[in-house]
């Protein structure tokens, strides 16, 4: 099926990407090329196939329900985001991530 | 050498380090270095050698692929999205080399997320091909790649997802490979597509690669795609590759679809070269079919991408990773950071990839995919019927120019047009230096051969290569004015 500029914008919003007009354009013709090439699987019948979606036939392991993980909070904020908005504090407070207000 | 205790560990880590500090501002393989921590860890092999608890690798100065969490050090994957991270764990294979006793040199270069064939997706920029400054040392794991080319580390981690430990092997020169999927653990291996994901060593030498698969390898809980398996000694056949005909017996598939249209003639020169040097060592070759393997690019370019949109999904800018400077709500906040933070190619495969997940689509891409996938692991197992070990070419050109592919992704792909195949499949493969294209612009370019073998037979495949290396020296090749 061929794409038009809707349906990349329409991609880009589900993939949560912003992308201005001029990009685009300029990624439909690269996206087009790309699915050009993925359409040669449509020549083969894989009729009854069984699609295979991992190379080794295992199955997942259970552990028993104990905690494992130590608290690290601290460490892992270390890496929080600049909260932005003309503030250069860390997005954190009070061992918290700050994120804009979604609850009115 | 350290064993015999002619240099010291710390010795022989600043003498890369002093080589690093040279050579790296032009060829960017390194884009992290500490070398604080890099000298403690030397100091410490030091006292564990002089205390008689050394192992093969204790003191050895390693580069790790920047894709690899290691605590303390930054971690960005070659992307914006990452640059200021700095990861608060190890992953398993850093904690390996770390028990190990080896010593970590920094973190390499790489294709942003790993997707990649040149190195120029990185947001810290290309990485130069030591044979030719005006070339690609491959990729994803070019840095990593030019370090054990340019002997800016003794030996290097890389990833391959599709042959990004292989390709950039056959480009710079040196022996790679890609373990059986499951049998190195991914855990704190920032994931691109997790079924294809696999770590594997990058060093000199097949017998390089073997020490260090005894380290890489290996059971861990925290990866739930991890086998266990009883640990084997990769090194174990190593020492009977010697005398007249030291591979007699062994049958060579040679797969007709990988010498076919799109191989460069001086890659396959070289190549049937050295199936001949093969054939002098006692092997003897069987013409195979694998005939899928054409199917293998497009049936990756939607797995692959399908995977990384999902996995990707998880840089949203809320708890680390780059945050858009401005924003004004949540959703306002998730699409400005993220596409800030990515490049052009990841951008492209997280569209491909949403797209063929998202509704409607699925079943004639995704899973259309998924069933081809079978075919040609089903292709293997029937080869794999008539021989021990599959070869051919790792790639299907010598490196090429900085630029030459980089705004043209459909002709980036096909460089891996021999290496995706045994992802797809889970099986292991390898690359190993086979010779020289002739000169071009004055330069001789590196060429590899591709070895692919049946599941978890590394040992044999590392003993095959190991047996050619007996007998050749391109793999000691170095290249000039470095």
């Amino acid at each position: 099926m061929a794409l038009n500029i809707t349906d990349i914008k329409r991609i880009a919003h589900l993939a949560r990407l912003e992308i201005s007009d001029q990009e685009a354009t300029a990624t439909l013709t690269k996206l087009t090329g790309i699915l050009g090439l993925i359409e040669q699987m449509q020549a083969v019948d894989t009729t009854g196939i069984t699609p295979m979606s991992h190379s080794q036939d295992v199955t997942q392991r259970l552990r028993d329900d104990v905690v494992t993980a130590i608290n690290q909070r601290e460490s892992f904020q270390a890496n929080a985001p600049v909260l932005g908005n003309g503030s250069a504090e860390k997005a954190v407070d009070s061992g918290l991530y700050l994120v804009p207000k979604v609850i009115e | 050498m350290l064993a015999k205790k002619e240099i010291s560990s710390v010795e022989m880590t600043q003498t890369f380090l002093d080589r690093i500090h040279q050579h790296n501002p032009t060829i960017n393989a390194y884009i992290a270095l500490d070398a604080d921590k890099t000298l403690a860890q030397a100091k410490a092999a030091d006292a564990r050698i002089a205390s008689g608890t050394a192992e093969p690798l204790t003191g050895i100065p390693f580069a790790q692929k920047d894709i690899f969490c290691a605590k303390g050090w930054q971690t960005t994957c070659g992307s914006k999205m990452l640059a200021n991270f700095v990861a608060p764990y190890d992953a398993h294979v850093i904690t390996q080399f770390d028990n190990a006793g080896a010593v970590n040199l920094g973190k390499t270069n790489m294709d942003e997320f790993a997707m990649g064939s040149s190195n120029e997706t990185s947001y810290f920029g290309g990485v130069k091909n030591p044979w030719d400054f005006d070339r690609v040392p491959g990729g994803s794991s070019g840095g990593s790649a030019a370090a054990v080319a340019a002997r800016l580390c003794a030996a290097a981690t890389g990833t391959d997802t599709g042959g990004s430990i292989r390709q950039p092997a056959s480009l710079c020169g040196f022996t790679g490979l890609k373990p059986t999927y499951g049998l190195v653990s991914r855990y704190g291996m920032i994931a691109f597509a997790s079924s294809l994901d696999q770590a594997g060593p990058m060093a000199k030498s097949a017998e390089d690669c073997a020490l260090m698969m005894n380290v890489m390898t290996g059971f861990d809980e925290r990866d739930s795609t991890s086998l266990n398996r009883p640990k084997e000694d990769y090194t174990r056949g190593l020492d009977k590759m010697v005398g007249n005909q030291p591979l007699k017996g062994l049958r060579i598939g040679l797969p007709k679809e990988y010498f076919a249209d799109g191989l460069d003639d001086n890659v396959a020169k070289v190549v049937q070269e050295a199936i001949a040097e093969y054939r002098k060592l006692g092997a003897e070759t069987v013409d195979i079919s694998l005939p899928n393997s054409q199917l293998s690019i497009p049936v990756y370019y939607v797995l692959a991408p399908a995977e990384a949109s999902s996995n990707l999904s998880r840089y949203d800018g809320v708890r680390y990773g780059h945050r858009a400077a401005e924003y004004d709500d949540l959703m306002d906040m998730y699409m400005k950071s993220r596409a800030e933070g990515f490049g052009a190619e990841v951008k492209r495969r997280i569209l491909i990839g949403t797209y063929v997940l998202s509704a409607g689509y699925y079943d004639a891409y995704y899973l259309k995919a998924q069933q081809i996938r079978r075919l040609i692991a089903d292709d293997f197992t029937q080869a794999f019927k008539q021989c021990d070990v599959i070869m051919g070419p790792t790639a299907p050109s010598t490196a090429f120019k900085a630029g030459e592919k980089a705004d043209d992704p459909v002709a980036m792909y096909l460089q891996d047009v021999y290496t995706i195949a045994t992802n797809l499949a889970g099986l292991p493969g390898m690359s190993i230096p086979a010779g020289f294209s002739p000169s071009i612009d004055g330069k001789r370019l590196p060429v590899g051969l591709q070895l692919m073998g049946n599941y978890f037979d590394e040992a044999r495949m590392l003993d095959v290569a190991h047996a050619y290396q007996q007998v050749t020296d391109w793999h000691l090749a170095m290249p000039e004015g470095i």
